[in-house]
């Protein structure tokens, strides 16, 4: 079942197609006969959510491109037009505005998920290298998307992160100037800008594509994160895992669509609805929520380049992360330590994010500096050393074992994990 | 970029996601009843057509809305007719003509509100220096929304509290951040004779008011939440035949 073998092909065209350029067996192998672990939960699903998200920004990227004009005196008043002139333009606007933000939170589940089961350990450390070079492309790509509009926050936002470089000693002035196309943000920038926003997600798209083949390589992780021994332990890609993902795409939409239907501005700042000004700062620059965590990591450094060095280490340090865990058990549920520091470090996160929103004086300045602190302590410091320090449970001889027998000793660890029907 | 410490935010964190929800150091801004809010909230089309008649009265001597089309006004009620009369009203530059002169026409619904000045220096020089801001996004363009409106036009105060010394032209309003603005507080009692005789209370003229101006920020807002209705309940009975067929596929499994 598992193991691929050529497919026979009824209808003569394709056979004759595939005879010269194998797709059609490529496509059967890679997404109809690819063996899935049968015990991977409703979180696998967030890969495949986060490519229809993918899609659905470029698809609705590309019909906006149609209707916007790239250029300071314009940009502002193109994007009402389409918002009031255009044939479903205002839906056009708010599924791709909301959709940024939904293609954020797949992609940092998705990330949880490989943080929790283990997913980026030997064989998938490219895999998992990829994906971080995805999410430095989706920033990029989000962050210049923001810019276009070119309202109040998308003006002093793009100020605030492009002089971020300037931080840089001797090179970061030529660097910001060269960013600029100038010497402030103006129209060259907005237009650069728009240019580079239609071509990363192209990027993006290739380094997807990348990080399918590599997953495709090593086969997917799953809750246990032992290997898939045999056909016994898998089940084909499809119909079992398409239905299953076709079910979580199609709730994650709901949630979606709740969003752009009847919130679509609650995600983003009332001040993007004023048009840009350079000669009136708004009283509080704040960037999109799904870069508040690392907004914090930048401002709870006293140094500028300390702190533009912390934000990008940030990132930085999660690519590295397949040699700084040195435990050779990938799923938390044989590790009842890091289990608990997983649960810290999530927490961690969403305080740095609140504390990235609040003004960082008093308080909030404290917090984001603990937070920073232990953010980098977590990956730094604890994970090599509880490779080392941390007995870990037995592991289950197969995937199948505990599915089909249903108990032993897995299940105590397991801790009522649905196995789903199988 | 220091600067930016300053920077204020508060953020709602629900099910891991900050929300940009909004509070600040800026006075409490009470809620009112909208018709127009929630899932199946419409807007009240009389309430924007007295709105409307405000801002043609009263606004509109100081504040543009150049971004709206006036054949947006369909949206409230009125019809083809009516439409042409309103355009009708307002005059437009035009040309230039074959003498390459510009000239004045009346307007067409295709156009879109005229400026009451040629540009924001001219703006600026008639009301002392304040430039008053355009109304196209104003309902979407601040903390608080149409409920911000209401405070703000409702929010006015003859006298300052004691402490506060006004600058020179300037008018106190409790929920202006800062509370010194240049607008004068312009909703009086019978300000306006409504067309259709609803008593002109000051809070009914910034309850229409800022109905009206909810509206030309989002004239889909109607359609995109009945929309909206459609799509999820499609969505919900999608994803309860995924899951049916999802649980009787994995049933065979074993």
């Amino acid at each position: 079942m598992a193991q691929a073998h050529a497919p026979q092909f009824k209808n003569p065209v394709v056979k004759w197609i595939d005879s010269r350029l194998p797709i059609f067996t490529m496509l059967d192998h890679e997404y109809n006969q690819y063996p899935m672990p049968r015990n991977v939960n409703y979180l696998w699903a967030f890969g495949a959510i986060a490519g229809i998200m993918l899609v659905i920004m470029i698809a609705t990227g590309l019909v906006l491109a149609m209707q916007y004009a790239a250029h300071t005196t314009i940009a502002f008043d193109s994007v009402e037009r389409i918002m009031r002139d255009v044939n479903y333009g205002w839906l056009l606007r708010y599924v791709h505005a909301n959709g940024a933000s939904m293609f954020f939170i797949a992609v940092y589940i998705h990330m949880f998920r490989g943080l929790y089961y283990g997913s980026y350990k030997a064989p998938r450390e490219i895999l998992w290298i990829l994906g971080v070079f995805i999410l430095l492309a989706m920033m990029a790509t989000a962050f210049m998307g923001y810019v276009l509009p070119w309202g109040q926050m998308s003006f002093w936002g793009a100020t605030v992160i492009t002089n971020l470089f300037s931080a840089f000693p001797l090179v970061g002035d030529p660097i910001v100037t060269w960013l600029w196309g100038g010497f402030s943000v103006d129209n060259p920038t907005l237009n650069r800008f728009f240019a580079l926003h239609f071509l990363l997600p192209f990027v993006l798209l290739g380094l997807v594509v990348l990080h399918t083949a590599a997953l495709h390589v090593s086969g997917s992780n799953n809750p246990l994160g032992i290997d898939a021994k045999g056909p016994q332990d898998t089940v084909p890609f499809n119909p079992y895992v398409t239905v299953k993902d076709g079910f979580a795409v199609v709730v994650f939409l709901i949630f979606y669509a709740g969003f752009v239907f009847f919130a679509p501005n609650y995600l983003g700042h009332p001040d993007n609805y004023i048009p840009a000004n350079p000669l009136v700062t708004p009283a509080h620059i704040v960037p999109e929520w799904y870069f508040l965590p690392f907004y914090a990591i930048l401002r709870a450094i006293p140094d500028k380049l300390g702190g533009v060095l912390a934000m990008f280490g940030a990132i930085a340090v999660l690519a590295a992360l397949p040699w700084l865990d040195t435990s050779k058990v990938r799923s938390c549920k044989f590790r009842p330590i890091y289990r608990q520091f997983f649960w810290i470090l999530a927490i961690d996160a969403l305080v740095l994010g609140y504390a990235g929103a609040m003004p960082a004086e008093g308080v909030w300045l404290l917090v984001a500096r603990i937070g920073t602190a232990y953010y980098f302590f977590h990956f730094l410091i604890l994970l090599p050393l509880l490779g080392k320090l941390e007995r870990p449970l037995p592991l289950p001889a197969s995937i199948c074992e505990p599915v089909l027998k249903g108990g032993g000793r897995v299940a105590a660890g397991a801790h009522a994990k649905p196995m789903e029907k199988a | 970029m220091r600067s930016l410490k300053s920077a204020i935010l508060s953020a709602a964190f629900a099910l891991g996601l900050a929300g940009a929800a909004q509070a600040s150091e800026a006075v409490h801004i009470p809620k009112q009843e909208w018709s127009h809010s929630g899932v199946f909230g419409t807007i009240d089309k009389a309430s924007a057509q007295r709105g409307f008649q405000i801002f043609k009265e009263v606004c509109a001597t100081c504040h543009s809305a150049k971004l709206v089309p006036i054949r947006t006004l369909a949206g409230i009620g009125f019809n083809e007719d009516e439409l042409k009369a309103i355009a009708a009203g307002y005059e437009v530059q035009a040309g230039p003509n074959d003498a390459g002169e510009m000239f004045m026409r009346p307007g067409i619904p295709a156009d879109r509100f005229p400026s009451p000045f040629p540009n924001d220096n001219a703006a600026r020089a008639a009301n002392n220096g304040a430039l008053p801001p355009d109304l196209s996004l104003m309902a979407k363009a601040r903390v608080g929304g149409e409920d911000y409106l209401y405070a703000f036009l409702t929010g006015f105060e003859e006298n300052p509290p004691e402490g506060v010394t006004l600058m020179p032209g300037m008018n106190y309003n409790k929920y202006f951040p800062g509370h010194q603005v240049g607008m004068p507080n312009i909703l009086m009692p019978d300000g306006v004779t409504y067309a259709d005789g609803t008593p002109a209370t000051v809070q009914q003229q910034a309850h229409d008011i800022s109905t009206f101006l909810t509206f030309i920020a989002e004239p889909h807002m109607d359609a995109r939440k009945q929309m909206g209705v459609k799509v999820i309940l499609f969505l919900i009975v999608l994803a309860g035949l995924m899951y049916a067929t999802k649980r009787k596929l994995w049933s065979t499994l074993h």
